[in-house]
């Protein structure tokens, strides 16, 4: 199942312990070594397991709420739980999958290699990082049995209504402050680590892209989710002194809510792309034998939608009743932000143009990433622009779209991160035909799923409704049929990654010909990822040594 | 990159001149507060409490010792908060 055989590892495997044998601090034994660990590397692995168990729960969550409408009136739940259901279902796939999966997963285990160094600046900050992240986790669960019951809110948590509904707002907005915290400190770790402790023979030139969109991201982590943690104690305040600061009666502005909830929640979505882009950026110029096109361009592009992504929330508020020049402002800059988006996706497809293309399941599940991101881009022109918005405001033409950019963008560049570096990670290979089989089914589902919700949009169905129209019922039959087939094969996917954990730990230290520093050492990689001193290469994506190799063996 | 870090240790007397430069600014405040400037009352008061800042952040907190990374990203974060602010004025100014 080894694509490139072993003709392109560097060498023989070496004889190292892995960090799986070498506890940080050294000393611990069992379970402590891993709950008390400093180790970027187990801390990337504890997140996966975590954020692994969130996504199937709200993915199940989804799947209930797509069978619930495929057909017309109560088909196996009732309203108030259908509110429940979407609302956590939105909470947990933003703040504990979408939000955390890649940074917190591929960054803590892949920034500081790629960096050239042993672990992240503050690497008990970093432990402290994963207990908080567990603990909002486990904020969440309780929010769901205490109190006034499940949220219904949506995960927007709007005012009026979060400060007036029975539901259990105050537990799950609490949640998410801790969660928020959780991500800033992860942020600060990575900006940390990439200005103090990169090889000292490393310029910023020389810094793969991957680790570029997570220092990108971890500004934007840094500077916006204060602001979100601001607002959700502002709710909290509604709700148990009603203070009055959305309440007109008392001299506060209902839009304040919109305007500081976006202020974060807009970046935010860059936080969920940006490093799925930086996969990306990875896996194609190793599957095509050739360098990355527009090396700079990506970099200043992510730097651009850091920046410019910060600047246009207020685009999810055209029909709040704004101001006019308010909606011209934000639709202008909306559009701009376009421009750094489509430079990286040219630049991709012209890495491939003329290149050695070797298909595999990561390179596979990137040309889905690259294909529905563009579907979910373009779509998010509609809604950019403030005389189209108008009409598809608020219904499933929005959901399409955000997820073609969230579930089509992130979750395949999630998918595609977990293939591209499992075998580095345990050190294990998988079996391509099931992985293919689900990247395939997934793709397939996804698009069944999403594209009858882009037209029943157009026609006029609104989002978080129970029920619809007779017109609407073979739209949402089929993305239903859309959303069994999606979730199969992702749990397609994840169970033949599983399975593979049982094969001997025999995968070669570089088995698809990456040229970055994590496919110099072993696989898995040892306590403090060098053995030797590495070695930094003018530029990262160099693949001429691995070419020359592929040519000497007669590839 | 730099890894070892230089430590800077103030003088008692610089921290104790800048306490008191603080409670100083810190009394304006108090006796600016019973002036009635009209539209100048929030401009003026935000300036002095951005000065007391600006005295905490550069000693108490050695920014006035960083490398340029350090304030550079701190005038980062001083300039996104302008134009989350400012930006909001697209709308609330025009309504």
């Amino acid at each position: 199942m080894v694509i490139m055989s072993s003709d392109l590892q560097d060498g023989i495997m070496t004889e190292t312990q892995s960090f799986f044998e070498t506890p940080s601090p050294r000393g611990l034994t069992g379970v402590k070594a891993w709950l008390l660990t400093h180790d970027h590397k187990r801390l990337g692995l504890m997140y996966m397991w975590a954020i692994l168990f969130w996504f199937v729960v709200a993915m199940i969550l989804g799947l209930l709420m797509r069978t619930e409408l495929m057909s017309q009136g109560r088909t196996i739940m009732g309203p108030e739980v259908y509110n429940s259901m979407f609302t956590l279902h939105g909470v947990i796939m933003i703040f504990l999958f979408a939000i955390p999966a890649i940074p917190a997963i591929f960054g803590n285990f892949f920034l500081p290699i790629q960096l050239g160094t042993d672990d992240v600046f503050f690497p008990r900050l970093n432990l402290f990082s994963w207990y908080l992240f567990m603990f909002g986790g486990l904020f969440a669960i309780f929010s769901l049995f205490f109190g006034g019951g499940f949220p219904d809110t949506g995960w927007t948590f709007y005012v009026p209504f979060s400060v007036s509904t029975k539901g259990n707002v105050s537990l799950t907005v609490t949640a998410a402050f801790i969660l928020g915290m959780s991500s800033m400190l992860t942020g600060l770790n990575f900006v940390t680590t990439f200005h103090r402790m990169r090889h000292k023979d490393m310029a910023l030139m020389q810094i793969p892209l991957f680790t570029w969109s997570l220092y990108a991201t971890a500004w934007v982590q840094i500077l916006a989710t204060p602001v979100i943690s601001i607002t959700f104690v502002l709710v909290m305040m509604e709700r148990f002194l009603a203070i009055g600061l959305f309440e007109p009666d008392k001299g506060g502005d209902p839009l304040l809510y919109q305007h500081l909830f976006w202020m974060y929640s807009h970046p935010a979505v860059y936080i969920m792309i940006l490093p799925g882009m930086g996969v990306i950026s990875e896996i194609i110029p190793v599957f095509s034998r050739k360098s990355i096109f527009g090396y700079k361009a990506i970099v200043i592009s992510s730097m651009a939608i850091a920046i410019a992504g910060s600047l246009v929330w207020a685009h999810h508020m055209y029909t709040s009743g704004m101001s006019d020049v308010s909606v011209f402002v934000f639709s202008l800059l909306t559009f701009i932000v376009a421009v750094p988006s489509a430079v990286k996706v040219f630049s991709w497809v012209s890495t491939m143009y003329k290149g050695s293309i070797q298909m595999s399941p990561p390179l596979f599940l990137s040309l889905c990433f690259i294909y529905l991101f563009t579907v979910g881009g373009l779509t998010g022109l509609v809604l950019g622009a403030a005389g189209t918005d108008i009409h598809v405001h608020d219904t499933h033409f929005v959901v399409a779209h955000f997820h073609f950019v969230m579930l089509g963008g992130t979750g395949f560049a999630f998918f595609a991160a977990l293939h591209y570096w499992w075998p580095k990670m345990f050190g294990v290979m998988y079996r391509f035909r099931p992985a293919y089989i689900g990247a395939v089914s997934a793709a397939l589902g996804f698009v069944f799923h999403f594209v009858p919700m882009l037209i029943l949009g157009l026609q006029g169905m609104p989002r978080r409704y129970y029920d619809y129209l007779p017109r609407y019922e073979t739209g949402n039959f089929l993305a239903g049929f859309g959303a069994y087939l999606l979730v199969a094969g992702v749990l397609v996917m994840f169970v033949n990654l599983l399975l593979s954990l049982r094969n001997p730990r025999t995968a070669p230290s570089n088995p698809w010909g990456g040229t970055t520093l994590e496919w110099s050492i072993p696989s898995p990689p040892p306590m403090e990822n060098f053995i030797e001193p590495p070695v930094i290469k003018g530029f990262p994506y160099d693949f001429s040594e691995i070419v020359a190799r592929s040519q000497q063996d007669g590839r | 990159m730099k890894t070892t870090e230089q430590t800077h240790i103030l003088s008692y007397g610089k921290l104790a001149l800048v306490l008191v430069l603080l409670l100083m600014l810190t009394g304006m405040t108090v006796a600016v507060s019973y002036v009635h400037m009209g539209f100048w009352n929030v401009p003026v008061a935000l300036t002095i409490a951005s000065l007391k800042a600006s005295l905490v952040l550069l000693f108490f907190m050695h920014l006035k010792y960083e490398g340029p990374v350090i304030r550079y990203s701190f005038l980062s974060t001083v300039f996104f908060l302008a134009i989350m602010i400012g930006f909001t004025f697209w709308d609330v100014a025009f309504r």
